[in-house]
């Protein structure tokens, strides 16, 4: 236990600031993002993710998203195991044949706005694996398809940009 | 290599491949196929890899090739099938085969005679039963809309038997599968997977591109492993263009390798920590493999080192301010494994979790073909890095980790060992590393040839096999992730153990699915 705790003493906080998109204000604080989130889903952010066939690199830098540096929860954001409990899908992966199906159920599983997040390469164009007979091309061939982050893969700082952006996207649709 | 040793243990006659791995190929009859296979088998070889080749564009004919592990190397068989023909099943000689024939079935429309098991792997039901996408009159890009079908998965009768069906979206974040368990209350009668649903077209999406091209592909096979991939790659189209890589690019090779190796180690580490309830070691593993990409990022430009690894030799070199930062890591890494290491095994809670649980044995390991890390902590002492010594390992003299007692627990001391090996081959290499070049240009295309590629990555050893056709350009190229191997094992593993147990041994395997669906 003494040996627990004097490494969690020594490792410190190393979390860092999150990037922030328009509009929020370029100096934001963790606080800030937690209350521009709660403003405007009146709860923290929950997250159903999805592979439809990606190659995992994708993966690793969602998982990455949890890590201490990101801490995205510490910002109010979650990863979920039910698309019924979550405000957005994230997809990866070029939708294979075999996932279209699944990827379409989620997809109608989530309840009301249905953000959807591309992420990666693969899942914005179709990438270097494209259309074929095993696979459908991009995420948007198949569900509907709110913001896409390029990249592969992209970082997490890209993807946490892109959360941010796809959740401030639906504030300013929300006000029209 | 010595073909003749060969040619006397087999009574046929072998061709050596070019290149640095150790690895000969021969054209066998249908009664020697099975013949050589049951002395490979007697022998202690292990099937690595069967795969199907159209070759209609420059002979009249299919050809199936099995590759085999000997203690010598690797042992390249290739069958001449004519159209709508079949091959002797080898899965009852070698039970890791029957999902390989299945897939080549399915990609090719050549089946293996006699085989037991013939239910679709890869075809969902979302192309027909005799569309086929590798032969030669299909383009891949045929678009079909079928609908999918019910995979026919062993039910479990008697009293109190249930099924859970998982997938094939998984409840965290990871790749997409089916797992179908047949449970009485808690406990595991029996585990059956279905995956094929990552299936993209990669062995299609070869075919016909140049040597050169391939390597990107290659490495979006796994993107966990893209380094091993992409030098198993290269190393095939080397042997084919007879290319001899500088010896700095073969020793950078070999730094990224071991960098994606404990890279890997650190986040498995780190989950499986978590999976048995110790949060701290999610977060401190996940900080250090932060620390770890983050360098990759800044020395070569890329987090996870994708298209580092080029046909030829790397795209990257390092200077002297660079190896101190390596070196520097290094130290850091080490230490604060090693306290991460003692804080795990004395934490009696998450010891009591790893102990015992998703045993193999050794024997059933060995009668499987269970390879890799998961196999190295089940007895199976094969590490390509130390057993064929590939330039540049044969500077190296790597010291393989191995474990008998098969649990979660051996495998988390395997991968303990592997990040201190790892590091000290860094060490070695960033301090003795050859001056000089560190890529060379490919001779263009040569056509009608074979290249195989073997490389330890993490997770096992990878093969990539390459063939070219009249021009030059890729007439196939398969590649084989040890997942192959270790996915049915994983079904035994969990048998006898309890349902919330399964998270955790299925995180000590840490398989890929992409890299076997392709």
């Amino acid at each position: 236990m003494w040996q627990i705790l004097k490494q969690i003493v020594s490792a410190g906080i190393p979390t860092e600031k999150a990037p922030v998109p328009a509009p929020l204000s370029q100096q934001a604080e963790t606080g800030q993002i937690q209350s521009a989130i709660l403003t405007i889903l009146g709860r923290a952010l929950c997250i159903r993710f999805v592979d439809a066939g990606s190659c995992n690199g994708c993966e690793l830098e969602i998982n990455a998203l949890n890590n201490p540096y990101y801490n995205i929860e510490g910002l109010g954001i979650k990863i979920v195991a039910s698309p019924r409990h979550a405000d957005m899908l994230l997809v990866t992966g070029p939708v294979s044949r075999n996932m279209e199906e699944a990827l379409i159920l989620a997809y109608e599983a989530i309840p009301d706005p249905k953000l959807v997040v591309a992420i990666g390469e693969c899942a914005c164009t179709g990438g270097i694996f494209g259309e074929s007979y095993a696979s459908c091309g991009k995420v948007s061939n198949v569900i509907p398809v709110g913001v896409t982050i390029p990249g592969c893969p992209p970082t997490p700082n890209a993807i946490l940009a892109g959360i941010l952006s796809a959740v401030t996207s639906r504030a300013q649709v929300a006000s029209f | 290599m010595d073909t003749e040793v060969f040619a006397e243990k087999y009574a046929i006659s072998f061709n050596l491949l070019e290149g640095v791995v150790p690895a000969c190929i021969a054209d066998v009859s249908r009664p020697d196929w099975l013949r050589i296979a049951e002395l490979v088998k007697n022998d202690g070889g292990r099937l690595i890899a069967i795969w199907g080749t159209d070759r209609r564009p420059l002979e009249d004919h299919y050809a199936i090739s099995v590759v085999y592990c000997a203690a010598e190397g690797l042992l390249w068989l290739r069958l001449t099938v004519a159209e709508a023909g079949n091959y002797p099943d080898l899965s009852a000689l070698f039970p890791a085969a029957e999902r390989m024939q299945r897939t080549l079935f399915e990609l090719i429309g050549i089946a293996a005679i006699d085989a037991e098991d013939v239910r679709p792997w890869l075809n969902h039901g979302k192309w027909p039963k005799d569309y086929f996408p590798l032969q030669s009159n299909c383009t891949g890009s045929e678009h079909f809309s079928t609908p999918l079908e019910p995979y026919p998965f062993v039910t479990v009768t008697g009293d109190g038997v249930h099924e859970i069906a998982v997938g094939p979206i998984h409840a965290g974040v990871i790749e997409p599968g089916h797992f179908r368990f047949s449970v009485v209350g808690e406990k595991v009668l029996r585990l059956e997977q279905q995956l094929g649903y990552t299936h993209k077209g990669i062995d299609r999406l070869l075919i016909g591109k140049s040597i050169t091209d391939g390597a990107r592909i290659a490495g979006r096979v796994s993107g966990d492993s893209t380094v091993a991939f992409a030098w198993a790659y290269c190393m095939a189209v080397e042997s084919i263009s007879r290319c001899q890589v500088p010896q700095r690019a073969a020793w950078l090779r070999a730094l990224l390798l071991e960098r994606e190796r404990i890279a890997n180690h650190l986040g498995d580490l780190g989950a499986l920590g978590n999976d048995a309830g110790l949060a701290i070691g999610l977060s401190q593993f996940m900080r250090l493999k932060e620390d770890w990409v983050r360098l990759s990022h800044q020395l070569f430009g890329h987090r996870f080192m994708m298209d580092l690894v080029i046909p030829g030799g790397v795209t990257i070199d390092l200077d002297r301010a660079g190896i101190d930062l390596l070196s520097e890591q290094l130290n850091k890494i080490e230490k604060e494994v090693s306290v991460l290491r003692s804080i795990y095994d004395e934490h009696a809670g998450l010891q009591d979790r790893f102990i015992s649980a998703g045993r193999v044995l050794p024997k059933l390991a060995a009668d499987l073909g269970l390879c890799g890390l998961v196999g190295r902590a089940s007895g199976q002492a094969f590490d390509a890095r130390a057993d064929h010594k590939i330039s540049p390992y044969d500077k190296f003299n790597v010291r393989m980790a191995t474990h008998r007692n098969g649990d979660v627990a051996a495998r988390v001391t395997v991968r303990f060992e592997e990040i201190s090996e790892s590091i000290r081959l860094s060490r070695q290499i960033l301090f003795q590393l050859p001056p000089g070049e560190t890529v060379t240009k490919l001779d263009g295309a040569v056509a009608g040839q074979f290249g195989a590629g073997w490389i330890e990555g993490w997770r096992g050893a990878i093969l990539v096999a390459v063939e070219t056709d009249a021009q030059g350009a890729i007439l196939r190229c398969h590649c084989h992730d040890p997942s192959w191997q270790n996915w049915p094992v994983l079904q035994h593993a969990i048998m006898g153990n309890i349902v919330p147990d399964f998270p955790l041994i299925n995180k000590s395997f840490n398989l890929s699915y992409s890299g076997q669906d392709l």
